[in-house]
């Protein structure tokens, strides 16, 4: 697609995305807004703009794989998985309820086109990693996207695979960091500071690429960048803000990392996000 | 005696030239856990992860989503301990088709201590679903176990070995099956139920108790789960007392597992021979044995204790 189309393409599905995550959330009571509203537009992206991949044949063995490793978003994947056609978009509604193939965190036994199940954090980068390693022995025929929340790169866990996979010099590896400043106990900054955050990934042998994780010509730039670097794997630090598109939830991102709105919460948190895309009600839900 | 390990790793080379989807990793401990021998005849498909068992683990995970067959050996103490959580979310939640075989297992690693001799092993992988926790016992069954889950199982497993070698307790004509356990001495007055370095200590205390005229079966149960539980059964039905030996703590490994089946179905007394609830410490693999009453002395007292609670507990019925 030409990419003013592809961009002109992503800000009409951005609205609808978030209203589904909000209508998702307060359907099933609980969940993540803020850190699903901050990565949705790296993920719709991703999946329109980048990942080669088939949602009528899920397991094609090139597909390039997407490992959410900060699974607690998944419901801004969900949203664009049903809108690609991966299941049935009423599918949505049953997130986190007994029986539905949307767990609460992305489960690859339940859910064909989930690659990795994740949800502990610090994992998923680990999991990118064989999955690049397997790339390679298989003659270099996939990439792998990984994303990663700020606070979860905490975990000892993925300095570890940052140093194997600078070791292995996997190029085919591609990391993305939603980095929205918060997490459960507060700023990013106050709970466990990460910075400076580019100066460590490159201390360790990344490719470091950082934008604001919310405009589309700079995440396209982006992942093309990562996909061209041979050699190391590359990291984009995407500068997000939690609760992306709702204004109540933005100005107090600390109270909007695990709770779902209120229906009547949702309600003008919707509101609010067709207002800002201009769209009317049955476009919104269309 | 060729120390197991030596045989997995020999084990692993000749499957690799087999299998091109084999891919091994290890944690910096390659030269003790003898993965080294495949690395240096497959290096493409070996990785060393460094002193980094959770990256090592979940790096595992990923290979096998894709199809590739991943054995990560370390020891046993850092790989079902250090990675536990990588081992049940990233490997066993979604049933992956990666090989845990750990070196090192139990107290007979010897001067290294407590720090390095894991007794909880067998407790923390046996209660993670879709893991397989194998035991072999000699150095055929360590081939034929290795061979036996990379060819023919897709699931997670869990291996222990020790770092030493153990006496043949399988002729030639044995063949390793998954969820079987080996009956390798018959009897009618008590089984002896064992696993890992513990089989041989086992036979060796049934043809004592033989010359004192007890009859002790025995039974190597290296596949702790899926466990035998017709076996079991089988075994308290008709000797009415069980003595389990393992390397390990009596808490959660194979006594635990012998209990939960019989309990259930048929409750006979169980005495369990293991670690009583200790950590090991420094010593040679013999003196810590002896030290902590996984012996052929203590296994002919167990036996006879449990006898004896055979008799106390349904005098009628014997």
């Amino acid at each position: 697609m030409e990419r003013n189309a592809l961009i002109q393409k992503l800000e009409d599905k951005a609205p609808r995305y978030r209203v589904d995550i909000l209508e998702m959330l307060t359907e099933a009571g609980s969940g993540h807004p803020g850190g699903s509203l901050s990565a949705i537009d790296l993920i719709s992206a991703l999946y329109h703009g980048k990942l080669r991949h088939r949602p009528d044949e899920p397991h094609w063995d090139r597909r390039d794989r997407f490992v959410l490793s900060k699974g607690h978003g998944v419901p801004a994947q969900y949203a664009v998985m049903a809108d690609l056609g991966y299941f049935p978009r009423e599918q949505l509604w049953t997130l986190r309820k007994l029986g539905s193939a949307l767990q609460g965190h992305p489960c690859k036994q339940y859910l064909a086109g989930i690659d990795a199940s994740t949800g502990s954090l610090g994992q998923g980068l680990s999991m990118a990693q064989g999955m690049a390693l397997a790339s390679r022995l298989d003659g270099d025929r996939y990439q792998v996207y990984c994303m990663m929340g700020d606070g979860e790169s905490q975990e000892g866990q993925v300095w570890e695979a940052a140093m194997s996979a600078a070791k292995y010099k996997l190029g085919a590896l591609t990391l993305i960091l939603d980095y929205n400043k918060g997490q459960i106990d507060g700023y990013t900054r106050d709970v466990m500071d990460l910075e400076p955050l580019g100066d460590k990934w490159r201390a360790f042998g990344w490719h470091v690429i950082t934008i604001d994780g919310h405009d589309y010509a700079q995440i396209l730039d982006a992942l093309d960048e990562s996909e061209r670097v041979v050699g190391r794997p590359s990291i984009i630090i995407a500068h997000t803000l939690k609760g992306k598109g709702v204004k109540f939830m933005e100005e107090n991102i600390g109270s909007w990392h695990g709770v779902a709105p209120s229906r009547e919460e949702a309600d003008r948190a919707i509101a609010e996000v067709r207002r800002r895309a201009n769209l009317s009600l049955e476009e919104a839900v269309r | 005696m060729k120390p197991l390990r030596q045989v997995f790793g020999e084990t692993l080379a000749r499957l690799g030239a087999e299998i091109p989807e084999l891919v091994v990793l290890d944690a910096d401990v390659s030269k003790s856990t003898k993965t080294s021998i495949f690395a240096k005849a497959y290096p493409d498909r070996f990785h060393d992860m460094g002193i980094s068992e959770q990256d090592m683990l979940a790096t595992a995970a990923g290979l096998a989503t894709t199809g590739m067959i991943p054995v990560a050996s370390t020891f046993a103490i850092f790989g079902t301990g250090r990675a536990w959580e990588q081992l049940r979310n990233s490997v066993c939640y979604p049933s992956l088709n990666v090989k845990l075989v750990a070196t090192h297992g139990g107290i007979t690693v010897g001067q290294d201590g407590g720090s390095h001799q894991s007794v909880e092993d067998l407790a923390t992988t046996r209660v993670i679903p879709n893991l397989r926790v194998i035991v072999p016992a000699d150095g055929r069954e360590t081939a034929q176990v290795i061979e036996h889950i990379v060819r023919e199982v897709n699931a997670p497993c869990y291996v222990r070995l020790p770092r030493d070698g153990t006496p043949d307790v399988h002729d030639e004509n044995y063949t390793f099956a998954l969820g079987k356990a080996s009956r390798l001495r018959e009897g009618q007055d008590i089984t002896l139920c064992a696993c890992g370095v513990m089989v041989s200590v086992a036979i060796e205390a049934a043809k004592a108790l033989q010359a004192e005229g007890i009859s002790a079966a025995v039974l190597n149960i290296s596949s702790l789960k899926p466990i035998d539980e017709e076996a079991l059964i089988q075994a308290a039905r008709k000797t009415g007392a069980l003595l389990t030996l393992e390397e390990h703590s009596v808490i959660g490994g194979l006594g635990g597992a012998v209990c939960e089946v019989v309990s259930g179905v048929l409750p006979v007394p169980v005495v369990r021979i293991g670690l009583d609830d200790l950590f090991g410490q420094s010593g040679s693999a013999d003196e810590l044995l002896g030290h902590y009453g996984l012996t052929v002395t203590h296994a002919i007292a167990g036996a006879k204790e449990a006898i004896a609670l055979k008799a106390e507990s349904n005098p009628m019925r014997w």
